[in-house]
């Protein structure tokens, strides 16, 4: 009892309640711009979205209105020619880091360069791309822009459909090997469909993240006022898009740029969260739950 | 009884449904074999590809150094398209001074939050506000770079700047006027950008920690404070700092929510409050317009000490995680 009326006792509960504030305090300085940004852009972005913004193409400088179609289907249209080259191969070389070669040179070389291309800036896989399709073909182009996005898109894939596959008992390899039947069939026809919900996760996180992606689209794909489906020309993205209103000085653009935002973090955030929601369902079922019993345990009290 | 016998016989001739049906007249064993070499050479593709594209960078940047040579790029400040002269001092203080910045900010509060959200909080809404900081990560940098004008800007020359002028205005740190975007709204941006990064590793750090340990020291009398310090943040201080480093990592390549913010002043100045630049904002803001070969192979060795740069911390964060995964898995 004595101990207990110290200083030092004092000290230390003091020294115990000033963390716990601190920890607190830090807490809401993490969480308060986070729900500025997500508040302000969904405000500012909703209140400037209208019909045209949808159906539209820019009007010329100086005349309101006008919208954003071409850069929102510009933005579909590179995203499908970047999954379309990254997401085969990515499942395929996250097949063979899994199931092939553990050991031997090649799948470590590769999986050092899996780890590179994960780690470098999207501004420098842009001059990638600008390298490998800009310069040879004389002008900015979709097909660089959609290459871009490949490189951005690979190593999530890949790492992921790795990583999901390394989950995979041995005891069902071994199965299927009892069977009888050849190894490739094994992979393909048991272990890819019986993980194809992780799979289809990682791919679905991956495009979410090249979609909302500005830096590897700006001297490749570059930009375009009108409407454009070639391949071999320069198109319109909406983070493009964005960027280039943002910067300009005239009212009705920037308030398009706050539109084009609210679209563009409503893509990516739906396509996210909806592949995490089906990754993780027993964890979100349960979350409510809880959060159900919370209240329903208030109400009764 | 003999006519049974055939008349399964007969039904059986067919080939089997199923994945034998897909037997092609080739040997197992070959089908595997042909199997991996695809696997194979798709590898060998995609690094074949990766080290092409890293020799061309090399290649496209050749002129500026043959021009003006390594040391006396990365020693000078002087950047003129116009004049076709470029050394690129003033973007590598830039990099290195707001990815500190943002470090200093992001790191302790990362840390922070991560420690409320394990340690403080029920663990159902811990993992809600997890996921809530972790979203963060997925929000494209083009729309931080949007609120950073409209808001964080703003807010920055009009409360944060006479604030810090009125305490510490005497260091060189806040001289001259503040136009809103500079050094310190950047820093400020990526310190949030990061913040998730830095949140995440340490969380899963912190859980790899058993709780007996919290246990056992809660018994000896400690106060949860003492707790966390002793049992918490001194075994997982390496995983922490693996969580800084990815998280310096990903400041040093941030691009687009710079570029808007920063200023894009080629100049070195002392104050945080002036505009700079950084090597991803350069590129950003030039490449598209460079016109001479000269301005595009500059850019090019810009890019490549950005490649080298991150390429050197991100492993070391790596491998830094990877040896604190391998003690802890013990």
């Amino acid at each position: 009892m004595m101990i207990e009326t110290t200083n030092y006792y004092r000290w230390r509960k003091f020294k115990n309640r000033f963390f716990q504030f601190l920890l607190i305090l830090s807490a809401i300085a993490v969480l308060t711009p986070i729900f500025l940004i997500v508040q302000y852009t969904f405000v500012k972005g909703a209140s400037s979205l209208n019909f045209d913004f949808f159906t539209n193409l820019p009007k010329p400088v100086g005349e309101s209105g006008g919208g954003m179609r071409h850069a929102i289907i510009g933005t579909l249209y590179l995203v499908a020619i970047g999954a379309a080259i990254a997401v085969p191969l990515g499942i395929m070389s996250g097949i063979y880091l899994a199931e092939f070669d553990k050991k031997s040179a090649l799948s470590r070389i590769l999986s050092f360069s899996i780890d590179l291309l994960t780690g470098v800036p999207s501004i420098i896989v842009g001059i990638f791309a600008y390298i490998l399709l800009v310069v040879p073909l004389k002008s900015f182009n979709a097909l660089a822009g959609g290459v871009a996005l490949s490189i951005i898109i690979l190593p999530i894939v890949t790492r992921s459909t790795e990583e999901i596959l390394k989950l995979v008992p041995d005891h069902i390899r071994e199965a299927g090997l009892a069977l009888g039947l050849p190894r490739w069939k094994v992979i393909f026809m048991i272990i890819v469909p019986g993980s194809f919900k992780g799979i289809f996760t990682g791919v679905m996180l991956a495009i979410s993240r090249a979609a909302g992606e500005t830096a590897p689209l700006l001297f490749t794909a570059f930009g375009n006022m009108y409407m454009s489906y070639r391949i071999d020309q320069p198109m319109a993205s909406l983070p493009v898009q964005i960027y280039n209103y943002a910067i300009s000085p005239f009212e009705d653009w920037q308030r398009q740029a706050w539109g084009g935002a609210f679209v563009l973090i409503i893509i990516v955030l739906g396509i996210n969260l909806t592949s995490r929601a089906i990754i993780n369902r027993n964890e979100f079922v349960n979350f409510f739950i809880e959060l159900n019993k919370k209240f329903k345990g208030k109400k009764v009290k | 009884m003999e006519q049974a016998l055939n008349q399964k016989s007969v039904n059986n001739s067919p080939a089997p449904e199923g994945p034998d049906s897909l037997h092609l007249g080739i040997p197992f064993k070959l089908q595997d074999k042909i199997n991996v070499w695809v696997l194979r050479t798709l590898a060998f593709a995609i690094i074949t590809m990766l080290a092409t594209l890293v020799v061309l960078l090399f290649k496209q940047s050749g002129e500026a150094v043959k021009e003006f040579g390594l040391w006396n790029f990365i020693s000078t400040d002087n950047w003129n398209p116009v004049e076709d002269e470029f050394g690129g001092l003033s973007f590598l203080y830039g990099t290195a001074v707001s990815s500190i910045l943002a470090l200093a900010i992001a790191a302790p509060v990362s840390v922070a939050i991560a420690l409320f959200l394990n340690e403080m909080l029920p663990a159902w809404l811990g993992k809600f506000l997890g996921l809530f900081v972790e979203m963060i990560a997925a929000i494209p940098s083009i729309v931080f770079g949007l609120w950073g004008i409209y808001y964080l800007a703003p807010f920055v020359k009009e409360t944060l700047t006479p604030l810090l002028k009125s305490t510490l205005g005497f260091l060189p740190l806040f001289q001259g006027p503040s136009f809103g975007i500079g050094m310190l709204t950047a820093s400020l941006i990526l310190a949030i950008m990061i913040v998730p990064t830095i949140t995440s590793i340490c969380r899963e750090v912190f859980k790899t920690i058993p709780g007996h340990q919290k246990e056992a020291a809660l018994a000896l009398g400690a106060t949860r404070f003492e707790m966390i310090k002793l049992a918490i943040l001194s075994p997982s201080f390496s995983g922490i700092m693996g969580g800084v480093v990815l998280g310096f990592g990903r400041a040093l390549g941030e691009t687009m929510a710079v570029a808007m913010v920063i200023g894009n002043s080629t100049s070195i100045s002392s104050s945080l409050l002036a505009p700079a630049s950084t090597m991803a904002s350069v590129i950003a803001n030039e490449y598209a317009e460079a016109d001479s070969d000269l301005h595009v192979a500059a850019l090019c060795l810009v890019g490549i000490f950005l490649f080298v740069i991150t390429l050197i911390i991100n492993f070391a964060a790596r491998s830094i995680v990877w040896h604190f995964n391998r003690k802890h898995a013990r």
